[in-house]
């Protein structure tokens, strides 16, 4: 199963292509509230793999006939640009964007109040402006954060991150030539830093053992996830009043 | 079983954040009680008031309470009510008994008389239903048509530091820049007079930095420097 | 308003370790496989579970490959939920459950190599044998990925090759039959009020909090992976719900006597 341009081994000396270690993130880029007229918006980095969020409503529902009388209902749409990969992605619905679509609004609904806002509509949309693999994670990410951005009531942020396999070895934050070239890929969505998986896809051969060490290490990676974008979410609102401190 | 605070009054906080913990400190608006946490399930300042534990969000839309003074739009009628945009994922209504004192008669009376499509309106929220069905009263001494003037949006929870403690932020801003201004609750906020163009940027400046300390000094500065 | 009050009775049932149908949490209904039923198919098979009822039929064509695999044939994964197996299905487009199905089904064929696609080349570059997997459901009561991705392995462990003329395929003629060197099974495991349970129907199925589909190969290895569903697993859960798509894996694979 030799495809086309493989490279020889995805492992040198016991570090990635890129030089990683087996259980590095690419560098991470958050920004928050960085859209003038989505309600709320973020986007989120994994290295060159480059997701923007964007939420609209909670909005007066239409079609009228999908409304639910106790709870808002939620539309999420996932999209890839048509330059975000080296070959020309032909714009418009995809099976595998009507899929993710679907995967991403399961776990971003896992944590939104929907109770306090019947009959109205909430909008997602996720764009890959760029794709380095690990796509979907990035753009949940980056959803999570419009959501809170958009003042929409959440249990907790959620965290993603993907996991592989690669030359046997199991890695963290799989980017695209070990996404192509490598055996496993694996996209796992938490609440926070709980132990609640609320998205995971797998696609690739692993083993039982193989599973709950990928789980975990995903866990690890997701705990990370979390405290950038904690962090994200302080930085953009500081209210000032340590330096006000400091300068008495 | 013990009860802790773990944040003060104005703590800027993230929603899933552990606000208090144990059975006497109660989640109000913006917070959740998660088994024996009190959490938020919002970003914003922490306001505390005897036990109960609130979050002032920096952020949403606007859901109407009965009571609130709103701006609104109409933008539809039928014989006798018209439907008001309130700036809400939820539509008002407006019967024609809210609004006029008169006897009509519907047969000889185009209700547009009174207020038309495209009108701007000062009004008070009479009801607010459990479906949420929302009626407006203009039965307010504050309650008319606006005319003229511009419309600027805020986020709703930003507007009690627009007005500020007994409305002093907005006083300020009136005076100093000769503006009549009214603030709906809603976020809408009508301007109209000498400096509108300095009393927008004072607003702006608030709806950007609403959270932060020190912000009514700014504010006054603003409005020193440019008003000469 | 039938669809809340069965969810309320289902996860009051399920909480207190119960099934509407007395079976236990993770036992399958009564499960039915013909093989062979569509004449005009290369391969095809009809899969009843409960009241369950899903026909694949495989279908061969000649094709070009992809790009990046030129000398591999192309497998393709269709699922129509039928208008006529529920009255919640409409006509029309897939819809997002729809594409689901398919994509779940399409990877555990796909990830288990269990198709040998280098075997399936006719002229390198240029014509590839294309197999068209097409799930169409004919009666709606739950389970449709465990049902379709049964159905479709045994539809293709039953396919036959047709001869080709030059260009021109001779349907009808058999060449040799399709090589199937794996039997991949998706099962999947729902939660409902906090238990897990197999195999469940409609009922049980609206009032899931989440669904989690493992799908294993012969070796107990697992090829795809898939969580539905508003709700989470915790770590925990999901080895459960690994570990009894390993058993019952073997279990319907048996019932393929394979």
């Amino acid at each position: 199963m030799t495809k086309a341009g493989a490279p020889e081994k995805l492992i040198i000396d016991g570090k990635r292509i890129d030089g990683r270690g087996f259980e590095e993130f690419r560098p991470i880029e958050i920004k928050v509230a960085n859209l003038k007229n989505a309600g709320g918006s973020a986007s989120f980095k994994f290295g060159n793999t480059f997701a923007q969020a964007a939420i609209f409503g909670p909005q007066e529902m239409h079609p009228r006939h999908l409304l639910d009388p106790q709870k808002a209902y939620i539309k999420c749409r996932y999209t890839m640009a048509p330059f975000s990969t080296k070959e020309r992605i032909r714009p418009g619905r995809s099976r595998r964007g009507t899929e993710i679509s679907k995967v991403s609004k399961e776990a971003l609904a896992s944590v939104i109040f929907l109770e306090d806002y019947p009959k109205t509509l909430i909008n997602i949309y996720i764009e890959i402006l760029q794709a380095d693999a690990t796509t979907r994670c990035a753009g949940l990410n980056a959803a999570s954060l419009a959501l809170v951005d958009a003042g929409i009531p959440i249990k907790n942020l959620i965290t993603s991150c993907s996991v592989g396999k690669i030359d046997g070895q199991i890695v963290l934050d799989v980017d695209g030539l070990e996404d192509n070239y490598g055996d496993v890929d694996m996209a796992i969505g938490m609440i926070g830093n709980e132990n609640k998986y609320v998205l995971l896809q797998m696609d690739g051969i692993i083993t039982r053992e193989d599973l709950s060490k990928m789980l975990e290490l995903a866990k690890t990676g997701c705990s990370k996830i979390f405290e950038l974008e904690k962090n994200a979410l302080t930085e953009k609102y500081k209210t000032g009043e340590l330096n006000e401190e400091k300068h008495e | 079983m013990e009860s802790e605070l773990f944040v003060n009054e104005r703590e800027l906080v993230i929603p899933g954040q552990t606000l208090a913990k144990g059975l006497d400190y109660l989640p109000s608006s913006g917070c959740f009680r998660d088994n024996n946490e009190v959490k938020a399930k919002l970003l914003g300042l922490v306001r505390l008031k005897d036990r109960f534990v609130s979050i002032v969000p920096l952020a949403g839309v606007y859901i109407p309470k009965p009571g609130d003074g709103v701006i609104g739009f109409v933008k539809d009628m039928q014989t006798s009510l018209w439907v008001i945009d309130i700036n809400s994922p939820y539509d008002s209504i407006m019967l024609l008994g809210q609004a006029v004192d008169e006897y009509i008669d519907l047969n000889k009376t185009d209700i547009s008389m009174f207020y038309d499509i495209g009108d701007v309106i000062y009004a008070k929220v009479l009801s607010v239903s459990k479906s949420k069905s929302v009626h407006l009263t203009m039965n307010d001494y504050r309650a008319r048509k606006l005319i003229g003037g511009r419309i600027m949006k805020i986020t709703p929870s930003k507007v009690p530091r627009l007005i500020g403690r007994e409305g002093s932020m907005i006083e300020m801003i009136k005076d100093k820049t000769k503006t009549q201004i009214i603030v709906g609750q809603n976020g809408i906020v009508w301007l109209k007079g000498e400096k509108e163009a300095l009393a927008v940027k004072a607003v702006l400046t608030i709806e950007n930095e609403s959270h932060t300390v020190g912000l009514t000094d700014r504010i006054s500065e603003l409005l020193e420097k440019e008003s000469e | 308003m039938k669809k809340s009050m069965n969810k309320s009775f289902v996860t009051r049932l399920v909480g207190k370790g119960e099934r509407a149908d007395g079976r236990q949490f993770d036992q399958f209904r009564e499960i039915k496989i013909e093989t062979g039923v569509i004449k005009t198919a290369e391969g095809s098979a009809r899969v009843k579970m409960g009241k369950t009822e899903v026909i694949v039929g495989v279908k061969m064509s000649v094709g070009e490959p992809y790009p990046d695999i030129p000398n591999e044939g192309v497998l393709s994964v269709n699922a129509e939920l039928s208008p006529l197996s529920s009255p919640q299905f409409e006509p029309g487009p897939p819809t997002e459950e729809g594409v689901e199905i398919a994509r779940v089904i399409d990877r555990g064929i796909r990830e288990s190599k269990c198709m040998q696609v280098e075997k399936l080349c006719i002229e390198p570059n240029e014509k590839v044998w294309r197999v068209n997997v097409d799930l169409h459901v004919l009666d709606y009561d739950g389970n449709l990925i465990d049902a379709g991705g049964l159905a479709a392995i045994a539809a293709l462990l039953t396919t036959n090759i047709p001869k080709l003329d030059g260009d021109k395929v001779l349907y009808g003629e058999v060449d040799r039959p399709l090589e199937i060197k794996d039997v991949p099974i998706p099962i999947t495991t729902t939660k409902i009020s906090g238990k897990l349970l197999l195999d469940p129907n409609l009922d049980e199925q609206d009032a899931a909090q989440a669904r989690i589909t493992l799908t294993s190969t012969k070796d107990g290895n697992f090829c795809s992976i898939q969580k539905g569903g508003r709700g989470y697993f915790t770590k925990e859960e999901i080895e459960k719900a690994a570990d009894l798509s390993i058993l019952k894996g073997k279990e319907l694979r048996q019932l393929l006597s394979v």
